[in-house]
């Protein structure tokens, strides 16, 4: 089954073949931990521990009483020798615990199997996703059990599972459909059964033949579960993208997939979701692309949560001198990163280090409205003049143009040739629009 | 804490193409239209393109006081496209009056590449018509000697095809479509300019919603309105569309990024637009040509046009009133 094609994207250079042919493999915890207790959308966790306390592995460490949150648990054994504002990808410091590891990885005793899922009520299996810390994989770190628990109104008919992974570079969705297809099934059957829902659908980009074999093979016999191959274009990823190719459905502007009956979540959720269900593993330790041209040894590494970036450069053979650049995810929606003192989290779903060629220093021109940035918007908006009316402060403008609408995938400031920063400047024009919204709402 | 590393907003990658990059497409898009000048209308052809070329980028960068003529590319191009309007017999000096007011009228007084409102080069061309217009009507044009090398200015001289209906009768279809006819350096072969316009639409600098909406609509006014030439109306707007400038007008001159709409319906609007306003100036103006007035008169509309286009956004909400 063929999928049909969204308007607009990009086709930039994937470079997955870095890392694309090499299997998973364990980073061995490192000395030292750092785990922010902000690693999602909503309400921060509170620390439940101070310094000296002693750790098992997998003890919830933090908290919140807010509903959109997500508990974070300790990733090694060991002491606590530290809480406080630490380093965090998003660029400001957060609170943060930092765990000396034993190195002897002792399991915690709550960490067991559920029992048996057929027993379970869909009101217990959210329970569990919530207690296990699950927030969306795929980067955006929204907490697993809000997705699976919409309000009833909202009947969802479908559930997505995301493997199109288009953001150039990264293969961690990629190894992880190769090499536990088992378990992205047995986490969209509990999706499914959460939600109600009768269909499930896993999207796959074509450059990704070896995943998309693997995981036809493993829903043979299963009727409700289809594989869908789709189009390599960057991004076939993105939440309404995806919704749009697979079912034909179109997410209103201003909602949520909820408002067309479906849910989207990653392959890597999928398996998190399996491993609290089969072994109630809470979200300790993710897969981590660590790649691009810097990266002396690319890999797909399973990597304790907190792990310091550079810890994980060291592990891969460290950087090259000509690296510029430290991007947290891809190099379309990434995070740039300030140095290598900074924790893997729940969302990074890669560690890119591009070098002087990849990095694009040219000066920024006047935009000669060759109208490029126009026909790669794939939510139909026009970039450059909502970027120039942002420039020049003029939200209400910005808002007309539907900026609010902006899903920042980047694919504008990639294709314009005066390389002006589109998304910047509209990501800018935004939060003005929302903070906006929110004062009049007051 | 690395002060090594590049800290900016995503995305980090970016494509290959630049305003340079595209402006050398354009310039590589115009090259087999310059060389069917040459051999058309001789070494003349040629040093006309040069003088243009040159002064152009000597005009900017005197004005921009930088020694980088060759900048973003942007005054070749629009050298280029003037030497492409002006006949084999202009004087040195006319071409060069032509070149720096394209670039200081027509752009730089706006602000440069990106502000200017109206196409450079047609601004150049719609001074030089109206000042010296002797040397730009169409009945001092040369009659084209393929593979002379060389042009008879003095003595072979002969009127557009569109000027009359005697000569039209004289112009065979074949010979607009290869370009064995008087004209201009740039409007004299059909075939010639939809190469270069192919180029650009495969590399995606053109959509093919500004020449669409403009050649269509030259074809059907000409044959629904035009004098029948050919005892066949169709032909008739055949003719209309491969006589004068109107390919080159809509496939290098209406569709100039700067000064054209961005959104897809405006660009169709655009150059339906323009072959409007030619077919008016053609059937019932006093001039024989009018693609130049035109796709000047639609620049001015383009902000507007883009205003009233806007692309409908992805999963917009029909709200019933």
């Amino acid at each position: 089954m063929g999928s049909a094609a969204f308007r607009g994207g990009v086709h930039p250079h994937y470079r997955k073949e870095l890392t694309a042919s090499l299997a998973i493999t364990s980073m061995p915890p490192p000395a030292k931990v750092v785990i922010p207790l902000q690693q999602h959308i909503g309400a921060p966790a509170e620390s439940l521990v101070k310094i000296g306390d002693q750790l098992l592995l997998g003890q919830k460490i933090g908290d919140s009483k807010g509903f959109v949150s997500a508990p974070v648990h300790a990733s090694v054994s060991g002491t606590v020798v530290a809480v406080g504002p630490y380093n965090h990808p998003l660029g400001r410091k957060v609170e943060a615990i930092t765990i000396q590891s034993d190195g002897l990885d002792t399991w915690h005793g709550e960490v067991k199997p559920a029992g048996s899922l057929d027993l379970m009520t869909p009101e217990q299996i959210r329970g569990l996703i919530r207690e296990a810390g699950l927030v969306g994989m795929g980067g955006a770190t929204f907490p697993t059990h809000v997705k699976l628990a919409p309000p009833a109104e909202k009947p969802i008919d479908t559930v997505i599972i995301n493997g199109a992974e288009c953001e150039p570079y990264l293969t961690a969705d990629h190894r992880m459909m190769l090499e536990k297809p088992g378990d992205i099934i047995f986490g969209l059957k509990v999706m499914m059964k959460v939600l109600g829902a009768s269909r499930g659908i896993i999207g796959i980009e074509s450059n990704k033949p070896d995943a998309l074999r693997v995981m036809k093979q493993a829903v043979e016999g299963e009727a409700e579960i289809s594989v869908v191959s789709l189009h390599t274009k960057y991004p076939q990823g993105a939440e309404k993208m995806l919704i749009y190719v697979t079912t034909k459905r179109k997410v209103p502007s201003g909602g949520l997939p909820m408002d067309v009956g479906v849910v989207n979540h990653n392959v890597g959720t999928a398996i998190a979701l399996a491993e609290v269900i089969k072994e109630g593993k809470p979200l300790i330790q993710r897969v981590v692309t660590v790649t691009g041209e810097g990266v002396i040894r690319p890999a797909n590494l399973m990597v304790r949560i907190g792990t310091l970036v550079s810890d994980l450069l060291s592990f891969c053979g460290g950087l090259r001198e000509t690296t510029r650049k430290l991007i947290n995810g891809g190099p379309m929606m990434g995070l740039a990163l300030a140095g290598e003192d900074i924790p893997v989290i729940k969302g990074t779903s890669g560690i890119l280090a591009l070098t002087d060629d990849d990095v694009d220093l040219a000066r920024q021109r006047t935009c000669i409205k060759c109208a490029k940035c126009v026909s790669v918007c794939p939510v139909n908006l026009a970039p450059t003049f909502i970027a120039q009316a942002a420039e020049h402060s003029l939200i209400q403008r910005a808002d007309k143009l539907h900026a609010a609408d902006c899903i920042e995938c980047g694919c504008c400031a990639f294709i314009c040739p005066a390389r002006i920063p589109l998304t910047q400047w509209i990501r800018l024009a935004k939060a003005d629009i929302l903070d906006r919204r929110k004062q009049q709402q007051k | 804490m690395n002060d090594k590393l590049v800290i900016s907003s995503s995305p980090h990658i970016r494509t290959v193409e630049s305003v340079q990059s595209v402006m050398i497409d354009v310039l590589v898009a115009l090259f087999p239209v310059a060389l069917i000048s040459v051999l058309l209308f001789g070494y003349q052809a040629l040093v006309i393109m040069l003088i243009a070329i040159a002064s152009a980028m000597l005009a900017e960068a005197a004005w921009l006081r930088k020694l980088d003529f060759f900048g973003d590319g942007s005054a070749a191009v629009t050298g280029l496209l003037l030497a492409m309007t002006l006949p084999a017999s202009a004087p040195w000096w006319l071409v060069m009056i032509g070149s720096v007011s394209a670039i200081i009228i027509g752009k730089q007084v706006f602000g440069g590449v990106g502000h200017n409102i109206f196409n450079p080069a047609l601004v150049g061309r719609a001074i030089l018509v109206i000042s010296w217009g002797g040397h730009m009507a169409g009945n001092v044009w040369p009659v084209p000697k393929p593979f002379a090398f060389t042009a008879d200015i003095s003595a072979v001289t002969t009127a557009t095809p569109l000027a009359g209906t005697e000569q039209a009768l004289n112009t065979t279809l074949s010979q607009l479509f290869i370009g064995n006819v008087a004209g201009s350096l740039g409007e004299t072969s059909a075939l010639a300019l939809l190469v270069g316009a192919f180029w650009l639409l495969y590399k995606g600098h053109i959509d093919w919603r500004i020449p669409g909406g403009f050649i269509g609509t030259v074809f059907i006014m000409g044959a629904a309105l035009g004098e029948g030439f050919y005892y066949n109306q169709l032909l008739t707007g055949l003719f209309h569309v491969l006589a004068g400038g109107v390919l080159l007008g809509a496939l290098f001159m209406a569709t100039d990024m700067v000064t054209s709409p961005v959104t897809n319906r405006g660009k169709l609007i655009f150059g339906a637009g323009c072959g409007l306003m030619t077919m008016l100036i053609r059937l019932f103006g006093v001039f024989p040509e009018g693609v130049t007035y035109a796709i000047l008169l639609m620049n001015a509309l383009t902000p507007v046009i883009d205003n009233f286009t806007l692309p409908k956004k992805f999963g917009e909400v029909k709200r019933s009133a």
